[in-house]
């Protein structure tokens, strides 16, 4: 009897709502940092910022515990180049890092410098860094003095597809391996970080989602000084003063997936990425850069397996694949032998793909599991998949129904399950930000996934530490700012207005119509007039059907309020799509096919400018020298925090 | 066979039940209500009991309500039908699924 319509056929009635409902009611607090976005970079961020005596407050949309993508766990602490084992240099490193197209120097170089501290730390919180307990002696990777464990990922380079001679013996030799790649017990992480987010005496306020940045008087474009939130389980509002701001929130999961009830089946990331933090910021005035860019979901795509099933999916590290036969199929297995290789080049993955229509390859495909040595079977199943973020119930699960690694082949779901759909897509923007982590807004800083070049975990944590230091820093030299009652009253006749409401229409149907449009013509198949449609749409949703949404409770209220914000992005992704008038990776248009002719060949940087939306075109590696450009804004940085 | 009452009730979403608590063990702690990120339950009106699953459209299936639950046997991950994984035995070819 736990579900709520058993509760209901044995009551006769609902529960009533479990929460004290504040509809409309006001909370003021006045913080030096505020930090809006409570996962890994955001706690980093208000841990660093609350080291230096700032009085810091945190918004977290659910509970700090374990929110964010990073919440259940981690198996990889990527870019450790400061480690005592690596081969490379930390700046040459991130040099390496930050090559190719569209890429970033800022975060990577931060991540590549200071990384390996910020594990130390983590360290220092309880988190668990090493093999300590000798669970894995003999395992490749392994140190005996240190007990750090290396993964087979980045093995001599950072490489997608597999280097020539990958899989020949004498390929990727011990002694030439980057060791940059840490292997990590994540899933004791996240608890260790709100710990000492309230040890240093962090204001944690768990479901409060940010919904507004406050600025200046109220103005468009001026300092950031503060933010409004919305708790989810009171509907109260929070109104949050602060002299500075990092923004640390996910990016926008579910844009182009219409089918709310399985979402959870298929994203990589948390039901909890509505990219409200990017779009708060942009309403306030922050620059935006790649709103154009998407791409297909390229892993646990669309309503499919979320069980890693590898066969070319780059699912687990070092477990062959083979076909139902047992013959072994010539994807890369993100191991030591192939260096850590994570795709099939196309030729080899379309080659697959005649040869099981052929009959060379039979289906399905499998793990095979028992073919390995028993350390690194261990150590893939246990350590990498037991820690890897919501791998863990995955592996559990199956032990429990009596799936024996050492003696059974996991099932691959590659080709049987389909293709996804090109129109289910990740993507719509990244911060624009300098080298103190600082927005073009006085007072906004930004850290973790969506920066300029955002990445995994380790970059997060490393660039919500920085963040952190530098928002705190800038709030020691500047007054609270004048908080416009306009600006507030405004944002709430917004949140609130469909909680007025008696009925209408609810979240879901609202965000699948929403979803429906970008599929169709905010999605694959670009051109100015599937744009047009695709905006005018839009436009019909947000003047026609928005001010009919309806929530009866204050957890509607949060996801109706997700969806509008998810509306306004999907106009910001339209528009910036409809700027750039010529071709790049991750946005192809049919009627401008050119890719990256000269003057096009540059971040396309979005700004509201008094509500209009602007657009100008950044040369990319704008970010200088990075070794040069590190050391001139961290002459003080001061390495690790003694936390004891 | 006496009357059954039967309430009129609307379809039930999908999937609808992420986990299975067992009332002989769950204490009603409400720590899973608590870890959730997306809040799947809200606690039970009766103290001690289970919680309410309420939202189990909104699960991400990340697991960390049964990761971290304090009492052995008090919930089960209860994975929905099409998102059962299969198996095989290397040696007897025998297929499984969880």
């Amino acid at each position: 009897m736990t579900t709520w319509h058993d509760y209901l056929k044995k009551e006769g009635q609902p529960p009533s709502w479990p929460y004290p409902v504040r509809f409309e009611e006001e909370q003021e607090i006045e913080a030096d940092v505020l930090v809006v976005g409570g996962g890994i970079a955001g706690c980093w961020a208000a841990i660093s910022a609350a080291r230096t005596g700032a009085k810091v407050v945190l918004l977290e949309k659910g509970d700090t515990v374990r929110s964010g993508a990073g919440g259940p766990g981690c198996d990889h602490w990527c870019n450790a180049p400061a480690n005592p084992h690596s081969r490379v240099d930390p700046d040459e490193w991130a040099e390496h890092m930050a090559e190719g197209p569209y890429n970033c120097g800022i975060g990577v170089q931060i991540q590549c410098r200071e990384d390996w501290d910020t594990l130390l730390e983590m360290e220092q919180m309880g988190g668990k860094i090493r093999d300590t307990n000798d669970e894995y002696v003999g395992a490749e990777g392994r140190y005996d003095d240190t007990k750090l464990m290396f993964s087979p990922r980045y093995g001599v380079k950072h490489n997608l597809f597999p280097e020539p001679g990958a899989g020949e013996p004498g390929f990727n030799p011990p002694e030439e391996r980057s060791n940059v790649v840490i292997r990590i017990w994540g899933s004791t992480f996240k608890p260790a970080l709100k710990k000492e987010c309230r040890r240093l005496g962090v204001k944690v306020m768990d479901r409060v989602a940010g919904t507004s940045l406050l600025t200046e008087n109220g103005v468009q474009g001026e300092r950031v000084i503060g933010a409004t939130g919305l708790n989810s389980r009171t509907g109260e509002v929070v109104i949050v003063k602060s002299k500075s701001t990092v923004i640390s929130t996910g990016g926008a999961g579910d844009l182009w997936l219409m089918n709310t009830e399985l979402c959870g089946m298929s994203s990589m990331h948390p039901r909890t990425w509505t990219g409200e933090g990017l779009v708060m910021a942009f309403k306030a005035g922050a620059e935006i850069a790649n709103l154009e860019v998407s791409m297909p979901i390229g892993i646990a795509t669309g309503l499919k397996h979320k069980w890693y099933s590898g066969a070319g999916d780059a699912s687990y590290e070092n477990v062959p694949i083979v076909d139902a036969n047992g013959k072994r199929v010539p994807f890369p297995i993100q191991g030591w032998e192939d260096a850590g290789a994570m795709i099939p080049p196309p030729d080899i993955q379309m080659k697959v793909a005649e040869d099981v229509k052929k009959g060379i390859y039979e289906l399905p495909f499998y793990g095979d599991w028992p073919s390995m040595s028993d350390v690194e079977r261990r150590a893939t199943w246990n350590l990498m998949l037991g820690e890897e973020s919501t791998t863990k119930i995955i592996i559990d699960t199956f032990n429990q129904a009596g799936f024996d690694e050492s003696r059974d082949l996991q099932q691959s779901y590659k080709f049987i399950e389909g293709a996804g759909l090109p129109q289910w897509r990740n993507g719509g923007g990244n911060f624009m930000m300098d080298w103190n982590l600082k927005t073009n807004l006085d007072g906004l800083y930004v850290a973790g996934t969506q920066l300029l070049g955002g990445q995994d975990h380790s970059y997060c944590a490393a660039t919500g530490r920085y963040a952190g230091r530098k928002a705190a820093a800038y709030a020691k030299e500047i007054p609270q700012g004048n908080v416009s009652r306009d600006q507030i009253q405004k944002e709430k006749d917004r949140i609130y207005a469909p909680a007025r409401r008696d009925s209408g229409i609810e979240w879901k149907e609202f965000h699948a119509g929403m979803a429906r449009i970008n599929q169709y013509y905010n999605s694959e198949f670009k051109t100015e007039n599937l744009f047009r449609i695709g905006l005018g749409a839009l436009e019909r949703m947000e003047k026609e059907f928005a001010p009919q949404l309806y929530a009866s409770d204050p957890h509607k209220l949060l996801r109706t309020v997700e969806d509008l914000t998810m509306l306004e992005h999907s106009k910001m992704i339209i528009q910036a799509s409809m700027a750039r008038k010529a071709s790049r990776m991750g946005f192809m248009r049919i009627d401008f096919p050119e890719m990256d002719p000269p003057e096009w060949n540059k971040f396309l940087v979005a700004k509201l400018v008094n509500d209009r939306f602007t657009t100008r075109m950044q040369e990319q590696r704008f970010w200088g020298n990075m070794k040069e450009q590190y050391e001139k804004h961290n002459s003080d940085y001061e390495g690790v925090y003694n936390i004891k | 066979m006496s009357q059954k009452e039967i309430m009129a009730m609307t379809n039930v979403v999908t999937p609808n039940q992420p986990v299975i608590f067992d009332p002989e063990y769950c204490t009603g702690c409400n720590n899973c209500v608590e870890t959730c990120q997306v809040d799947v339950y809200i606690p039970h009106p009766e103290k001690g009991m289970p919680p309410i699953i309420l939202h189990p459209d909104e699960c991400w299936y990340c697991g960390c309500c049964a990761n971290d639950c304090p009492t052995e046997g008090a919930m089960k991950f209860n994975w929905p039908l099409q998102s059962r994984a299969y198996w095989k035995n290397k040696e007897t070819g025998e297929i499984g699924q969880v």
